[in-house]
């Protein structure tokens, strides 16, 4: 059975918070899916993530060139990839994501690309536009009780 | 001259595989004998110039072929050559890799030095290689991944006076141009749609063009770009073609100010420091866009400021700016050994803070 929750996010500010509370929820071998048109913050949610959990501040580009940025902090390596230069879910395993998905935090753009290499235990994230300018809304869903449990008390403010 | 040396330098950091062949004295001009960047044309025709190559085998395999290439172009052989330039990083691992496991057995097996290049030196030293450009001069190094403003004072010495917290316009024309149709890669057909457009129509934002330093954002413009695009397909159930245009010119002039005013901050603190000629010099993909370039001339030009940038051939990825980058390296004595280690990340001013991007608060506890 899956679950969903929905977020009503005000600015990027509020984005970057909700970032944050997650951030700290995560764990290695955890898979994190942001779905979204282009424009919508999925970069700027997971920018937000890794920074809220780097030990040295660091530059977190944009991954859509180099198609995966990995970031080391204390416990474990984040993976952030962009797939949508991918044309071939071969090529998800050449860049050595299944093998990251088992031991390290991915945070994972374009995640249709993956098709049946997407982990069943995974947290999907999906933003779209909110009425107003800077405004988002994210739904979160999922079918691993596992997120349940962690999501508790996450909240838009 | 007896004290000329011959590199063959390898790339495979990232889209593109390459090898190059230079002539030179170190710390002199070098002559490039051959640049060679694989199956480029041919394997990226029909995606548009997008399609990574993320296979390490594949970079491995290619790069056998694009040294053999490159050696029959310089009429040369493996036995002439006195040194291997390679790409170390940053980039993407497998790719990079491959790229130094090839020049650890070429230089082994040659018995000839190796010297590690970073990617971003090679192209930070490229206005030397093909100008003769003198330290210390301004870096603009813009491009699909990177936006950066450098001082070059050395071969290894390079100050970032900043760049961009998110995406870099070379990323934004591409998804400008998947935003509202347009082929990849986005910079040539933006450019070329915004040429019809009227700029003044669409007034998008010039993030962090407020705020005093050389940071810059491009990241927001693809939202303005998402809201407009939406609003007037909701409107008049569609996108005209003079409304894309429109779009297109909006953006375009966007990043023009954003790049143009940045500019003028970053040569207010590079002037300071008083270079003999001074000089911008500015390399990537993005300066290939006529109405950047523009725009960054009339800056340089109000400023008293020479503008120089490579020929496009030498400012996108290859391997004859690895070559000479490795040169200079070479000239001070740069040498590695097999203990080189390829590096997804390496910053080329380490002492730089990081650029942080929109959302985080200050120091972390």
């Amino acid at each position: 059975m899956s679950q969903a929750t929905e977020f009503s996010l005000s600015s990027p500010d509020a984005t970057a918070d909700l970032a944050a509370q997650l951030a700290v929820r995560l764990l290695p071998g955890d898979v994190v899916l942001l779905e979204g048109d282009i424009g919508t913050g999925k970069t700027h949610f997971a920018r937000s993530l890794i920074q809220h959990l780097l030990p040295i501040p660091e530059d977190v580009p944009s991954p859509t060139f180099t198609l995966v940025q990995t970031y080391d902090t204390a416990d474990f390596e984040i993976w952030h990839a962009d797939l949508y230069r991918l044309t071939s879910p071969d090529e998800v395993v050449e860049l050595g994501l299944v093998d990251a998905f088992e031991d390290c935090l991915c945070l994972i753009e374009w995640p249709d690309r993956l098709a049946d290499l997407t982990p069943e235990n995974a947290l999907l994230l999906q933003f779209s536009l909110g009425p107003v300018e800077g405004s988002r809304t994210l739904r979160a869903s999922w079918s691993d009780p596992k997120w349940t449990a962690r999501l508790q008390g996450v909240s838009n403010g | 001259m007896s004290d000329q040396i011959t590199l063959l330098g390898l790339e495979s950091s990232c889209d593109d595989t390459a090898a190059a062949v230079l002539r030179g004295v170190p710390g002199q001009r070098a002559e490039i004998l051959s640049s060679v960047v694989a199956g480029q044309t041919e394997l990226h025709a029909p995606f548009g110039g997008v399609v990574p190559e993320i296979a390490a085998r594949a970079h491995a395999e290619k790069l056998d072929t694009c040294v053999e290439e490159a050696l029959t172009e310089a009429a040369l052989s493996l036995n002439d050559i006195d040194a291997i330039a390679v790409t170390a990083g940053p980039g993407l691992i497998g790719g990079v890799l491959s790229g130094v496991m090839c020049a650890k057995g070429l230089a082994l097996g040659l018995g000839v030095p190796l010297i590690g290049v970073n990617h971003l030196a090679g192209h930070a030293l490229t206005p030397r290689l093909t100008d003769g450009v003198d330290f210390p001069y301004l870096m603009l190094l813009v491009s699909g991944g990177h936006c950066q403003f450098l001082i070059a004072h050395g071969p290894e010495e390079f100050t970032r006076l900043g760049g961009t917290i998110d995406d870099a316009p070379g990323e934004a024309f591409d998804k400008t141009a998947r935003l509202l149709g347009l082929p990849q890669p986005g910079g040539p057909s933006v450019e070329a749609e915004a040429r019809t457009g009227d700029a003044k129509r669409f007034r998008f934002p010039r993030p962090l063009l407020d705020r005093d330093g050389c940071d810059m954002s491009f990241s927001g413009l693809k939202t303005a770009i998402l809201r407009t695009r939406d609003q007037l397909v909701a409107e008049h159930g569609g996108l005209h073609v003079t409304d894309r245009a429109d779009i297109c010119a909006g953006f375009q002039a966007a990043v023009v100010d954003v790049l143009s005013e940045k500019t003028r901050r970053a040569l207010g603190v590079y002037l300071q420091i008083n270079p003999d000629s001074p000089t911008l010099a500015v390399a990537g993909g993005v300066a290939a866009n006529g109405a950047i370039r523009a725009g960054l001339e009339t800056v340089c030009a109000d400023l008293d400021v020479a503008f120089t940038a490579p020929p496009l051939s030498l400012c996108t990825d290859n391997a004859a700016m690895i070559a000479y980058a490795g040169m200079e390296r070479f000239a001070t004595g740069g040498r590695d050994d097999m203990t080189l280690v390829a590096r997804p990340r390496w910053p080329l001013d380490q002492s730089a803070p990081a650029l942080l991007g929109g959302g985080r608060k200050g120091a972390k506890a």
